[in-house]
């Protein structure tokens, strides 16, 4: 076989090795698929019929009260499911990092970059599973998309990508992690980052110092897009923004994480 | 040693500090293909360090260390390639049986299908898991697990294989099974380098035994040849006061008192006759003894004439 096989046989086992442990620790995936659910009952049922009052019909899809909320918020909820599902990343990660297991692999003559992909790749089914699911919650509370099938294809790209570029975010969070506790909290900011953009309530209402971080941090461009193309509010440039975003940050988060696997030694 | 044979292992002059603390000072080893090479020595002696540098986890900061034929520093996937390691914690993968533990090893060897189904059966069988094949690591016992950990080091069939410690936190009869495992090992012609800070390991199952102290060799050899390094066995008095411990200790010429334990060690081999004399010269003097043992020398004896400290088996007795 050549390098490029062992590489792409490697990573296959390890892919394959890190589907089971999900299979085996499933308390871990309920946990985080159940908090975007949680988020959506309490924004829709609790603070919605307050907060859709704020709203146009126009950024609700053409949507009134409840109803509208929910479709005006849906879409910041399932970039909230990414960045929940991506916790689990960073803790399994250094659940193997800070484990016996890691040596082994080190000490064996498998492609070096496995152990990442395998990861990886495991974390980004996990959060497309938590996607269709959390997404399956939200249409059977009605919330309507407009989107036609090429919107859908663009949507599902855009939070494939987005997913990819938190999960290399986690993974190299999970290797600079000493412990597997630290792990677990450090990707906390990133479930909080929707909160503070357009994924639950309109910009213009928020006080001029916070409107401008809003504006400028990556989940608005990715929200304004995603909501876009689901329930059709102009996009402008927020698309072009959100994947420059996504680029960038899986680029320099993958760097960093090689960096961390190849000189971190454990304990 | 005439064997004309590439050694397994050969290290020369290694070097290795973390930060400003020297952790190992000019190793060298040479070890024969196909025997036990025992390191032995207290905790932070450096031995996990030297098995973490001929395993390629960690560089050495000078010196030549060749595994395999391979160098570490220029070849180490070649080093991979041809060794297996058990460290001292556990590396299995809790969240899976036994039998996916080793099918994972198995695909990460390049196995193949079928072959590596035969050889995870095969591993099962000779590590006596078949029962619990089925069951996930977590609910192993440290036996289990320990022999798990070595089934999974043996997948590959690796030619050099470094055991860190592995006895340590076992209990006796898993003990007895590790040390039967790890020579049913060499006597299939793998080389094995292992660590162990029990002196009765070492003496039981390596061919050759090096002495490490402070990240320093101080004597190497096989255990007989580190046996006849010191002079002798000796009788072990116990009194029960300080001043029988001292009037005796005058009466015999090298005696060793051990003031605090109130113990006498007198060198002599403990035959018959010179035990007679001993107790009549004792007797003469009026010199009343508490309890006597005898000890014929055995690698506590070694380590204590070449590091000048007892070992934590003897502080421990």
């Amino acid at each position: 076989m050549s390098t490029l096989a062992y590489t792409v046989s490697d990573s296959t086992t390890m892919l394959r090795r890190n589907l089971r442990r999900l299979q085996r620790y499933p308390s871990m995936t309920l946990l985080l698929v159940g908090m975007p659910i949680v988020f959506l009952l309490l924004f829709v049922y609790v603070f919605g019929g307050q907060l859709s009052h704020g709203l146009d019909t126009a950024d609700a899809g053409g949507h009134i009260g409840r109803a509208g909320y929910l479709n005006y918020v849906t879409p910041g909820i399932l970039l909230v499911t990414v960045a929940a599902a991506v916790q689990g990343t960073a803790i399994v990660v250094a659940m193997d990092m800070t484990g016996g297991i890691i040596d082994r692999f080190r000490t064996m003559a498998i492609a070096r970059s496995a152990v990442l992909t395998g990861h990886v790749l495991a974390s980004l089914i996990q959060s497309l599973l938590g996607i269709v699911i959390v997404l399956g919650v939200a249409l059977a509370l009605g919330f309507r998309p407009d989107a036609g099938v090429l919107d859908w294809l663009a949507a599902i790209g855009l939070l494939t990508l987005f997913a990819f570029a938190l999960i290399w975010l986690a993974t190299a969070l999970g290797l600079a992690a000493k412990s597997v506790e630290t792990a677990s909290n450090t990707p906390m900011f990133l479930t909080l980052l929707p909160f503070l953009g357009s994924g639950f309530v309109v910009l213009a209402t928020m006080p001029a110092g916070l409107r401008q971080f809003a504006e400028y941090q990556p989940f608005t461009p990715a929200t304004e897009t995603l909501r876009g193309l689901l329930t059709g509010t102009p996009i402008g440039n927020n698309a072009i923004i959100a994947v420059a975003w996504c680029v960038g940050i899986a680029l320099a988060s993958y760097l960093w994480s090689v960096r961390l696997y190849t000189t971190r030694r454990s304990a | 040693m005439t064997d004309t044979r590439q050694p397994a292992v050969l290290v020369t002059r290694l070097q290795k500090s973390f930060g400003e603390t020297p952790v190992l000072d000019n190793v060298d080893l040479t070890i024969a293909e196909g025997t036990i090479f025992a390191l032995l020595g207290p905790n932070g002696a450096g031995k996990t360090t030297i098995v973490r540098i001929l395993s390629t986890l960690i560089p050495a900061d000078s010196g030549d260390v060749q595994v395999a034929g391979h160098d570490v520093g220029d070849d180490p996937d070649g080093v991979r390639a041809s060794i297996g390691v058990t460290g001292q914690f556990s590396a299995v993968d809790e969240l899976l049986t036994g039998r996916e533990n080793l099918q994972l090893m198995a695909d990460l060897n390049h196995l193949g299908r079928a072959a590596g189904r035969a050889r995870v059966d095969e591993l099962l069988v000779r590590f006596d898991l078949v029962d619990a094949a089925g069951r996930p690591v977590s609910t192993y016992s440290g036996g289990m697990r320990r022999r798990l950990d070595l089934a999974m080091t043996l997948i590959g069939s690796p030619r050099v294989v470094f055991l860190d410690e592995p006895t340590t936190g076992l209990d006796p009869r898993s003990r007895r099974q590790m040390w039967d495992d790890i020579r049913k090992l060499a006597a299939s012609g793998v080389t094995i380098l292992l660590t162990t800070q029990y002196l009765d390991e070492a003496d039981e199952l390596a061919d050759r035994i090096a002495v490490l102290d402070r990240g320093r060799i101080v004597a190497e050899g096989t255990s007989d040849e580190l046996k006849r390094q010191i002079p002798g066995g000796h009788v072990r008095l116990r009194f029960t006061d300080p001043p029988a411990l001292r009037a005796a200790a005058a009466l015999f010429d090298g005696a060793a008192p051990d003031d605090e334990r109130l113990v006498l060690r007198v060198p002599g081999n403990g035959d018959v006759a010179s035990l007679r004399l001993l107790l009549a010269r004792l007797d003469d003097a009026g010199i009343a003894v508490d309890e006597l043992s005898i000890h014929s020398p055995d690698l506590d004896d070694v380590f204590f004439a070449v590091t000048g400290q007892p070992t934590l088996e003897q502080e421990a007795a």
